[in-house]
């Protein structure tokens, strides 16, 4: 049962999500090949071609697929998937933009956000937020899914599978991208980070935000959010941890004036460790924190910044 | 131009959600059901279209027992026109509801398709998506913000680095993200009002499509439960922690 990774990249750089899902893709236990649709990402071919269990990259470099539209990606993923009894993308908003298409053209339901493969056509995912886990068994027919790259490990390096270049499939002519406004950062990724420190509504301006970019900046952490300080305007969308957000389980999660809804705990109670500041004892979020610290927000993130100087961070 | 949303009866997103004790499911059973949120954010965007006479006619659709008539009648309050509600006690999935869709659409011809990016039930994110793909249409996915022409539109959408637009030929799917709006309370005089706007009732049958699920659940278990850990005085009580017990700075 040979499955099919669809790579997550920029056209320069292969995401580390693609590594995680080609984990999953080794557990269902038959040989694993990657497809890289996108523009000169020839070097992500090659970045591909060296994660351990990768038996082959297929490089579709088209200007066709420089940002994964999702309708130019269906045309092509289908062109492909006679070879495969499974395809695999990460559960990325690209991922999630063309994997259903495929699903819907193949006639199969798509399993979404896998956290678990308990056997080649059973898998874990979670439903409500989190609240419940369902086991699935998928039916005949290929399996199409979707992967939650938090719970799975990154696929290690030093395989050496061939590159082969493969020839771009039919433009369906339906859409193209226009624009895009893109966060720029010098600090990791959210879903890739170590460390993650989020502020919420309780930070009451974006401007108060720059308080966690300088701890962040003392951690080498990522800056998230919660929805309240993203619907408030405080910062970007892309910051949004949460059910319909990103989910993330970084090592140590820091929830700064984040009161802790179920919606934002689905996108974070993965974390390995969780510290919480709040000046609401009551705050749902203690539940879930491994330390918590009852304390007015803007007196504790400047002491922090200062007792961090003083720890030689 | 006509605009279709489709919009389903969820569990009320403040509701504590509990699994069942014998692993077969969430307990529904004499718990708060609302419209998901998300498809709140389609009726409003398309009731906006309306009224900017964009739109002509706003059709709310639902599939699912017949309470979801009510979920329909909210849509009919915040200004839809009508509504069609394809009745199914049973569990319906993504591609099975998109098949429906798509017969609902072959019929309506609608410009647009308005859909919420999930449910929060099942948190699928895959109808919208699965609806564009077997009409052949173009989808914006995630959407921030909608600009309308008569033969195309420019949806924003929000994706993991930002923000990203796509210029999309009509007909077309778009789903909707967090802000793309914020929704309008129904007044009571427009409550009154959907009350006598038209539902038609259809079965999924009459659209000849086959709703058997193509997934089995298997069971349904509470996750891991996390234990509240312990309180600490000050913040560099909490930066000893991180570093010297827990290891993580």
């Amino acid at each position: 049962m040979a499955s099919l990774v669809i790579a997550e990249h920029d056209n320069k750089v292969l995401k580390e999500a693609t590594a995680k899902v080609v984990t999953a893709a080794s557990q269902l236990g038959g040989p694993v090949h990657v497809l890289v649709a996108g523009q000169g990402a020839q070097g992500v071919a090659d970045a591909a071609a060296k994660l351990q269990g990768v038996e082959k990259v297929l490089l579709a470099d088209d200007a066709l697929y420089a940002k994964m539209v999702a309708e130019t990606m269906e045309t092509l993923i289908l062109s492909l998937a006679d070879k495969y009894d499974a395809i695999l993308a990460p559960a990325t908003t690209n991922g999630k933009n063309y994997m259903p298409r495929v699903a819907a053209k193949l006639d199969v339901a798509q399993v979404s956000e896998i956290i678990k493969v308990v056997s080649a056509d059973t898998f874990e995912r979670p439903i409500y937020a989190g609240n419940a886990i369902a086991t699935v068994q998928a039916g005949a027919g290929k399996k199409v899914i979707t992967v939650r790259t938090t719970t799975f490990k990154t696929a290690g390096e030093g395989g050496s599978a061939s590159v082969e270049k493969i020839a771009a499939a039919s433009d369906p002519g339906l859409s193209k991208f226009a624009s895009e406004e893109l966060s720029k950062s010098e600090r990791p990724e959210l879903t890739a980070a170590k460390i993650v420190i989020s502020g919420g509504r309780g930070m009451q301006s974006g401007d108060n935000f720059h308080m966690l970019d300088k701890i962040a900046d003392k951690l080498g952490a990522a800056v998230g959010a919660s929805r309240a300080a993203v619907d408030a305007g405080f910062v970007p969308n892309d910051y949004q941890v949460g059910q319909t957000g990103k989910v993330v389980a970084p090592d140590l999660y820091i929830a700064v004036g984040i009161s802790g809804a179920i919606q934002h705990l689905a996108g974070m109670k993965d974390s390995k460790v969780i510290a919480a500041i709040n000046k609401d004892e009551e705050a749902p979020i203690f539940q879930v924190a491994d330390y918590g610290l009852v304390a007015d927000l803007f007196k504790a993130v400047p002491e922090m910044e200062e007792e961090l100087t003083k720890l030689g961070y | 131009m006509k605009v279709l949303v489709p919009v389903k009866r969820v569990i009320d997103y403040n509701v504590k959600v509990r699994v069942k004790a014998d692993q077969t499911g969430v307990d529904l059973a004499n718990v708060k059901m609302s419209m998901n949120p998300f498809d709140e954010i389609s009726v409003e965007e398309a009731v906006r279209l309306k009224e900017k006479g964009k739109a002509t006619e706003v059709i709310a659709v639902s599939i699912g027992p017949q309470q979801a008539s009510e979920t329909i009648r909210t849509a009919l309050a915040m200004g839809a026109d009508r509504g069609i509600l394809v009745k199914t006690d049973a569990e319906v999935e993504p591609l099975a509801v998109a098949k429906i869709l798509k017969a609902i659409c072959d019929e309506e011809k609608p410009m647009l398709v308005i859909t919420g990016k999930q449910a929060i039930d099942d948190d699928s994110n895959q109808t919208g998506q699965m609806l564009a793909a077997l009409l052949g249409w173009a989808q914006g996915t995630f959407a921030h913000k909608l600009e309308l022409g008569d033969a195309d539109a420019k949806i924003e959408r929000e994706i993991d680095g930002g923000l990203q637009t796509v210029d999309v030929k009509l007909p077309a799917v778009m789903s909707v993200d967090l802000r793309l709006n914020e929704p309008r309370y129904a007044s009571l005089p427009n409550i009154m009002k959907a009350k006598k706007k038209p539902i038609a009732e259809k079965t999924p049958a009459d659209y000849g499509v086959d709703i058997a699920p193509k997934l089995k659940t298997l069971k349904v278990t509470e996750p891991p439960k996390r234990q509240a850990g312990i309180k600490v005085k000050t913040v560099a009580e909490l930066l000893d922690k991180l570093k010297n017990e827990a290891g993580v700075i």
